[in-house]
C-alpha cells in the first residue's frame, strides 16, 4: 500500500499561547479508514482543516499522494470534506448540491447527470434529487453531504464529526453505513470524532490526540489492549487505576505493590524495581470470586455501589487500601438478578496478570 | 361594567394604534383618493367622479417627463448605493479582522442617520457649490483655474446627495444578509473546487440577494418620494414628482391633479415593495 497523506511535524499555533496542533507526524495509507479521536479542544478539527486547506500550518508540511500541498488552497486539493453541520447550499436543490463540485471538472452535461445519479443512488436518496436540503431530515442531509463529497472521487475524504448531530439510534445505523460506503468506494477516509465507540467500530486505525499531539495510534484492538498511557487507557474504554510501586521481575511476570496487596503483571517491558508506577485494569476483565475460590492477583473490599445497566452489572468496590475500583459482569440470565450483590457485603476480585497495565509515574488521570 | 374594566387595558393597547392609523393614515388616503377624481374650477374644486386628472398625467408630456426623471434619479441612487455599499459590507463581514474596526466603520455609516436630514442635504450645497470645498480643492490642485458651476444644481448633484443620504439603508440590509451566511458554505464551495470568485458568484451573492432586494427597495422608494434634495441641490430641471405634487397643492392650486399624482406614486411604490417582499420571502425559505 502507498501512503496517500503524509504529515510531517505539522503544527498550528493560533497565537503564542493557543496551540491547536503541536508537531504531528502521521502517515495514512491509501484506502485506510483513520479516525482522529480525542476530547473537545484537543486539535482534531484543526488537523483535519489543515489537510483540507482551510487552515495554514505554522510549521511542517502536508503531502498528498506524494505531492507537497501544504500551501495549496482548498479548491486545488483532491480531498473533500463532509462538514459537521453538512454545509449544504440552501438555495440549491439536492441534485444541484451534489452536482456543484462537478462544475469545475469539465464534464459533459450527461456525465454530470450520471455521476449525480450514481452518488445519490449510493446513499439511497435519488428520489429526493429535486428537493431542497431544508425539506430533508438530519440523516438524509448527512447522506446528501456524503454524496456531494464523494461525487468528485477525491483521493481522501475528510469527515468532521459527521454523525454528532444525529440521534443515538440513527448514529449507530450510520456508523455501519459509513463503514460499508468506505468499503464500496475505496476512498481513504479520515474522520474526526470524540466518541470512542464510533472510533472503535468504524476505523482501521485510531489516532488518539491529547492537547494538540498524538498520544497513541494503532488498530482499535491494540489501543484497547495495550494503551500507552493512562490518558489513552481512560479515553478508550474505562480503566481502574491504583497507585503502585514496581517490584522484582521473574521471567515475564513483574511484581507490583498496590495499596493493601501485591499483584503480578505480565509485561513486555518491565520498569526497574522501586519505581513509582500507576497500575491499571479494565472493569470487564475483573472476575468476582466465589467465597471459597482462590486465584492469582486477588483484591478484597466491600461493595459500595451497584449499577445496573441492562446488559450487565457494574459493582463499585471499596478496597481495603481505600481505593475504589469497578468490576463489570454480564448477567447470565434473569434469575441471576435475585442474587445481586448487596451494598456493604465483602467481595473478592481477581484480575489475570496479562490484563494488568503498568504505566510509569503516578499520573492517574 | 366589570367586563369593560377587565378588558380596558387590552382595548386601549389595540385601540389607540388602530385609531391612530385610521385617523392619520387611512382617512387622509381616502381624502386624497376622493380629491383625485374632483374637478378643478378656479379658484376652488368641484366634487365629481371623472378620470380627467389621470388622463392629464398620462397625456401631458410634462408630467411624464418628471415621472421618468424621478424614476431615473431613484434608479441611479439605488445603483450607486449598491455599488458602494456591497463591497463595503462585504469587507466588514468577511475581510475585516478586527471586531473594533468593524463596529467603528459600521457606526460611521449609520451615524449620519442621527443628523437632521435637511442638514445633510445642505452640506452638499457647500461642498459642490462655486464657493464650495470641491472647487477650492481642485483649484488648489491647479486642476481648474476658476470655480466650476458644473457640480451643483443638476441631476449629478442630486444623485450624489441622495446616495449619501440613503446609503445606510443599503448597507444595513446587505450587512445583515452577508452576516447570516454561514462561513462553512463558502468553505464547502472552495472544498468542491470553486475559486474565491466563483464561490462568491455561486454562493455568497445569491444568498445575499434578499438583503440587496431590501436595500434597493428602501433606497429607491426613499429617493422616489424625495422632496428636499431637488429643492436644495437640484436646480431648474431637477424637479421630481414630489416637488410637482407640492406645487399642485401650493402655487398651482390644483389639488385634484396633485392628488392623482400622489396616488400614482403610491401605487408605484407599493408595487415595488410587494415585489421585493416576495423576493425576500423566497430567499428566506429558499423556495423554488
Ligand atoms: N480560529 C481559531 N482561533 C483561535 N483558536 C482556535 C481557533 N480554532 C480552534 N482554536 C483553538 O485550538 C484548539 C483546538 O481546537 P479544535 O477546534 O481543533 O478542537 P477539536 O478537537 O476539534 O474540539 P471539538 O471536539 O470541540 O470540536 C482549541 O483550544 C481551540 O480553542
Ligand atoms: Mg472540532
Amino acid at each position: 500500500m502507498a501512503a496517500i497523506i503524509e504529515l510531517e511535524n505539522l503544527s498550528k499555533h493560533y497565537s503564542p499561547t493557543i496551540i491547536g496542533v503541536d508537531d504531528v507526524s502521521l502517515t495514512v495509507e491509501d484506502g485506510e479508514f483513520v479516525t482522529l479521536l480525542g476530547p473537545s479542544g484537543c486539535g482534531k478539527s484543526t488537523l483535519l482543516r489543515m489537510i483540507g486547506g482551510f487552515e495554514a500550518p505554522t510549521h511542517g508540511s502536508i503531502r498528498l499522494a506524494g505531492k507537497d500541498v501544504t500551501w495549496d488552497p482548498p479548491y486545488k486539493r483532491e480531498v473533500n470534506m463532509v462538514f459537521q453541520d453538512y454545509a449544504l447550499f440552501p438555495h440549491m436543490s439536492v441534485g444541484e448540491n451534489v452536482g456543484y463540485g462537478l462544475k469545475t471538472l469539465r464534464l459533459s452535461k450527461g456525465e454530470i447527470a450520471t455521476r449525480v445519479k450514481d452518488a445519490l443512488s449510493l446513499v439511497g436518496l435519488y428520489d429526493k434529487v429535486n428537493q431542497r436540503p431544508q425539506q430533508l431530515s438530519g440523516g438524509q442531509r448527512q447522506r446528501i453531504a456524503l454524496a456531494r463529497a464523494i461525487v468528485r472521487r477525491p483521493k481522501v475524504l475528510l469527515l468532521d464529526e459527521p454523525l454528532s448531530a444525529l440521534d443515538a439510534k440513527l448514529r449507530e445505523q450510520m456508523q455501519i453505513e459509513l463503514k460499508h460506503l468506505h468499503e464500496k468506494v475505496g476512498i481513504t477516509f479520515i474522520m474526526v470524532t470524540h466518541d470512542q465507540t464510533e472510533a472503535l467500530v468504524m476505523s482501521d486505525r485510531v489516532v488518539v490526540m491529547e492537547s494538540g499531539r498524538i498520544a497513541q495510534e494503532g488498530r482499535p484492538q491494540d489501543l484497547y489492549d495495550h494503551p500507552a498511557s493512562p490518558y489513552v487507557a481512560n479515553f478508550i474504554g474505562t480503566t481502574n487505576f491504583l497507585p503502585g510501586t514496581s517490584g522484582a521481575t521473574q521471567g515475564r511476570l513483574t511484581h507490583v505493590e498496590a495499596p493493601g496487596t501485591t499483584l503480578r503483571a505480565e509485561l513486555d517491558a518491565a520498569p526497574p524495581p522501586g519505581r513509582e508506577i500507576t497500575i491499571g485494569f479494565r472493569p470487564e476483565k475483573v472476575r468476582v470470586l466465589a467465597e471459597t475460590e482462590s486465584a492469582e492477583n486477588t483484591l478484597s473490599g466491600r461493595v459500595a455501589e451497584v449499577i445496573y445497566y441492562g446488559l450487565g452489572l457494574r459493582v463499585a468496590v471499596e478496597l481495603e487500601g481505600g481505593a475504589r475500583v469497578f468490576a463489570d459482569s454480564l448477567l447470565p440470565d434473569r434469575l441471576a438478578q435475585s442474587v445481586l450483590p448487596q451494598i456493604g457485603q465483602s467481595m473478592r476480585l481477581a484480575v489475570a496478570p496479562h490484563n494488568v497495565f503498568v504505566f510509569e509515574g503516578r499520573v492517574a488521570p | 361594567m366589570n367586563l369593560l374594566r377587565r378588558n380596558l387595558p387590552g382595548a386601549l393597547v389595540v385601540g389607540i394604534p388602530v385609531l391612530w392609523i385610521l385617523v392619520f393614515m387611512l382617512l387622509p388616503y381616502g381624502i386624497i383618493v376622493t380629491y383625485s377624481f374632483w374637478l378643478k374650477k378656479y379658484p376652488t374644486f368641484l366634487p365629481a367622479f371623472q378620470f380627467g386628472n389621470y388622463v392629464t398625467l398620462f397625456t401631458d408630456p410634462q408630467y411624464l417627463r418628471v415621472f421618468l426623471r424621478t424614476l431615473k434619479i431613484s434608479l441611479l441612487v439605488s445603483a450607486a448605493s449598491f455599488l458602494l455599499a456591497y463591497p463595503f459590507a462585504y469587507y466588514l463581514v468577511f475581510r475585516c479582522r478586527s471586531q473594533a474596526l468593524r463596529t467603528w466603520l459600521y457606526m460611521a455609516v449609520i451615524a449620519p442617520l442621527w443628523v437632521s436630514y435637511l442638514l445633510r442635504a445642505y452640506i452638499w450645497k457647500t461642498i459642490l457649490g462655486t464657493e464650495g470645498v470641491l472647487n477650492s480643492f481642485l483649484m488648489w490642485l491647479r486642476i481648474i483655474d476658476e470655480p466650476s458651476s458644473l457640480f451643483l444644481y443638476n441631476q449629478f448633484s442630486m444623485v450624489v446627495t441622495l446616495t449619501y443620504i440613503f446609503i445606510p439603508f443599503m448597507v444595513m440590509p446587505i450587512y445583515t444578509a452577508l452576516e447570516k451566511i454561514p462561513v462553512n458554505l463558502t468553505e464547502a464551495s472552495a472544498d468542491l473546487g470553486m475559486s474565491p470568485w466563483r464561490s462568491f458568484w455561486h454562493v455568497t451573492l445569491p444568498l445575499s440577494l434578499p438583503g440587496v432586494a431590501a436595500g434597493f427597495t428602501l433606497t429607491f422608494c426613499l429617493s422616489f418620494g424625495d422632496f428636499i434634495a431637488p429643492f436644495l441641490v437640484g436646480g431648474p430641471d431637477g424637479n421630481l414628482v414630489a416637488n410637482v405634487i407640492a406645487t399642485q397643492f401650493g402655487a398651482a392650486l390644483n389639488w385634484p391633479l396633485g392628488s392623482a399624482l400622489a396616488i400614482v406614486m403610491l401605487i408605484v411604490v407599493l408595487s415595488i415593495v410587494s415585489v421585493s417582499d416576495r423576493l425576500e420571502r423566497k430567499g428566506l425559505t429558499g423556495g423554488t
